[in-house]
């Protein structure tokens, strides 16, 4: 068991023909990953690496069953290619995209909402789970199976972390990259949830970064309702502070967003935080024993 | 049409640091324009650029300074004028004054509104609750986080059935709760309807109307503060985003890359804005201290890696650290370029590299082949850089 994904998790690539989207395809491939369809409007009848292109999202589906989606189209057309994957039924969408406009991430979010879809990013790695398949970005060699859930708003630091964890000799259950963006299309909670509830998940690393009150809301979460040992990194401990704005998005978020606070609510909530990547393997065998 | 303006610096940084990006923040006059777009009532007024810009006039008006950042006010960026030759003077004052990192340009005069109270009015992108939110508040006039929670309403703009948008049922409850007179219910419902507009059709993340001068007849903005989301430029070509009068931002940004001057020793180039900061804290932690730094971002050129180091090595730095860990980003791809900068700059200070993730044998064998020492892992290579800068400083670091 897993999260999220397992070995019947068909995947089609939305934009497998773009240079990102072939390279990783495939890695994905590499990896073990059941791809079954890539789909580029106007290319339908081309492969990439023994992957058939469709024009359309809906006639990959009628050929292969597909069920989930990766998406590496660019971020104006991010939108209709999500909205064209949830409308033909697909139920996991990862937007691997990068400045998507929060108006249209709104948009996307309700639109899943009311059809029972789930949105990992966007402007994120994707997820990953050794041994069964990886819908993203994650580098294949990094990746190592364990018992450790990750979680993270980053990218490449996710890359580091994992890799420091699988070096270790820990490796994971599944990884989660919910993206750096302000509106996730999953949230650390929603990540932290269906961890709380995987028989295979013994602890979770959460990695976040200053900006935003996602850390704080993961905290209050934990501290109530998740009773696995979780492992907190913050990333710009060192970086200049934000100013005060003078505006509603103060009082939104209220003080939150400052490594400091984050580290505070962590901690109020049982978490240890590590100062440094390298030092998570300790903490998280200390907290196994 | 919009001329926009850089946030202060530090905000700046920790954007740059996530996105590569600038948030988009309107000035007032560029807000109003907006406003008026919309159909949202303002009081006359003239922009104005330099003292010859002061049109006569002998009655009270209220000048106000252009700045992309909050407490204007109480920093003297806005002030009364009676006449033209004391709007001269005050302009000439206000130019002088710094605020939070931002001088005035354009100066806004505009007839002063007779007003008995004052509301506050936005509507804002909640990341928490990943929903736009409509917030309203009959102590309008001051910060927003200077009114009591309990005289802030606020509305939640997705519905429990999922819809987007403002129901009249919210304009009905908000109007009872903020006890306007009867007479302006139909301008009220029409000024939230026109925000709205403004709010979706400008793709804004923040259209915040603060005072909001309440009438006998209807409402009149007094100041405006719009936040565009930049990501959505795209859909805005007449909203220009002005170009960094930094050389080095503007080139890297050329590149696509985010360059940041933070002033220590080591220059720093990583991909990525989470493993940029991570390495800047790693460094600091050591005792070391960043200097300039360079987000790659991800690349296969060896031209752009090689530019970057290019950048870097303008500025002299005691040392240069480079992280990488490939993924999108190859690590060959990397040692080819550093390799590549290396020959034609030939560099004044040491360099120290660390490879991971994609392609690290082949990088590392071919730094090794130019005598450049590679790392395995971060923490080596930061130990390593910051040990040699502090001795090569003769301990000046900070202990």
């Amino acid at each position: 068991m897993s999260i999220l994904i397992d070995k019947r998790t068909k995947v089609i690539i939305q934009g497998i023909t773009g240079h990102q989207g072939t390279f990783h395809s495939e890695a994905m491939l590499d990896f073990g990953t059941n791809i079954v369809a890539g789909v580029t409007p106007g290319k339908g009848g081309a492969n990439v690496y023994g992957v058939d292109v469709y024009n359309d999202v809906k006639s990959a589906i009628k050929k292969t069953g597909a069920n989930a989606s990766v998406v590496f189209v660019p971020a104006q057309y991010a939108k209709s290619a999500v909205f064209e994957a949830i409308d033909a039924g697909i139920k996991l969408i990862v937007i691997i995209t990068e400045h998507v406009p929060s108006h249209d991430m709104i948009d996307m979010l309700i639109h899943a909402r009311t059809n029972g879809a789930r949105i990992i990013g966007p402007n994120c790695p994707g997820i990953a789970t050794p041994g069964i398949a990886k819908l993203g970005i994650i580098p294949n060699q990094t990746l190592k199976k364990g018992k450790i859930g990750v979680i993270s708003r980053s990218g490449t630091l996710t890359y580091e972390i994992v890799n420091t964890l699988s070096k270790a000799g820990l490796g994971e259950s599944t990884v989660i990259g919910i993206g750096g963006d302000k509106i996730p299309g999953t949230t650390f909670v929603d990540a932290l949830g269906l961890f709380g509830e995987d028989k295979d998940t013994d602890a979770v690393v959460l990695i976040g970064e200053i900006g935003g009150g996602a850390e704080e809301e993961a905290a209050e979460f934990i501290k109530n309702y998740f009773k696995k040992p979780v492992v907190g990194f913050i990333a710009g401990v060192y970086a200049p502070p934000g100013k005060r704005m003078g505006h509603a998005g103060a009082i939104i978020s209220g003080n939150s967003g400052t490594a400091q606070s984050k580290i505070a609510a962590f901690e109020s909530a049982g978490v240890t935080v590590a100062s440094s990547p390298d030092k998570i393997p300790v903490i998280l065998n200390r907290a196994l024993l | 049409m919009h001329k926009l303006r850089k946030v202060a610096r530090t905000e700046r940084l920790i954007q740059k640091m996530h996105n590569n990006v600038i948030m988009v923040n309107l000035l007032e006059y560029e807000g109003k324009a907006l406003f008026k777009k919309y159909n949202i009532r303002i009081p006359a007024g003239k922009v104005i650029h330099n003292e010859k810009g002061v049109p006569a006039f002998k009655k009270e008006k209220v000048l106000k300074a252009q700045v992309p950042t909050g407490h204007r006010g109480k920093n003297g960026g806005v002030v009364i004028v009676k006449d033209s030759a004391d709007a001269r003077n005050a302009i000439k004052t206000m130019k002088k004054i710094n605020f939070d990192g931002f001088f005035s340009k354009d100066f806004l005069l505009e007839d002063k509104v007779k007003h008995p109270t004052e509301l506050y009015l936005s509507i804002a992108l909640d990341r928490s609750k990943r929903a736009p939110v409509l917030l309203a508040s009959d102590r309008g006039g001051v910060n927003i986080e200077e009114i009591p929670k309990e005289n802030i309403f606020i509305f939640t703009l997705i519905s429990k059935n999922n819809s987007l948008g403002i129901t009249n049922l919210i304009e009905q409850e908000l109007f009872t709760k903020l006890n306007l007179e009867k007479d302006t219910r139909e301008a009220f419902y029409e000024l939230i309807d026109s925000m709205w507009r403004l709010y979706q059709e400008e793709d804004a993340e923040l259209v915040e109307i603060n005072p909001l001068a309440v009438l006998k007849n209807g409402f009149i903005a007094l100041d405006s503060k719009i936040v565009i989301d930049d990501d959505a430029l795209f859909r805005h070509p007449d909203i220009k985003v002005p170009l960094s009068t930094d050389p080095l931002e503007l080139a890297a940004k050329k590149q696509n890359m985010s360059f940041v001057r933070l002033g220590g020793d080591i220059g720093l180039i990583a991909n990525g804005a989470g493993l940029t900061m991570a390495t800047i804290d790693m460094i600091a932690e050591k005792g070391g201290t960043t200097g300039d730094f360079l987000d790659l971002g991800g690349t296969d050129d060896p031209k752009k890696v090689a530019a970057a180091v290019g950048l870097i090595a303008n500025l002299h730095p005691k040392a240069l650290l480079i992280n990488i860990f490939g993924g999108v980003t190859k690590a060959d791809t990397v040692a080819e370029g550093i390799v590549a900068a290396v020959d034609s700059l030939k560099p004044d200070f040491r360099i120290f590299v660390r490879l991971s993730g994609f392609g690290t044998e082949k990088g590392k064998e071919t730094l090794r082949k130019k005598g450049i020492d590679a790392y395995d892992g971060a923490d080596e290579a930061i130990n390593a850089v910051v040990s040699y800068t502090r001795k090569s400083l003769g301990q000046r670091g900070k202990l």
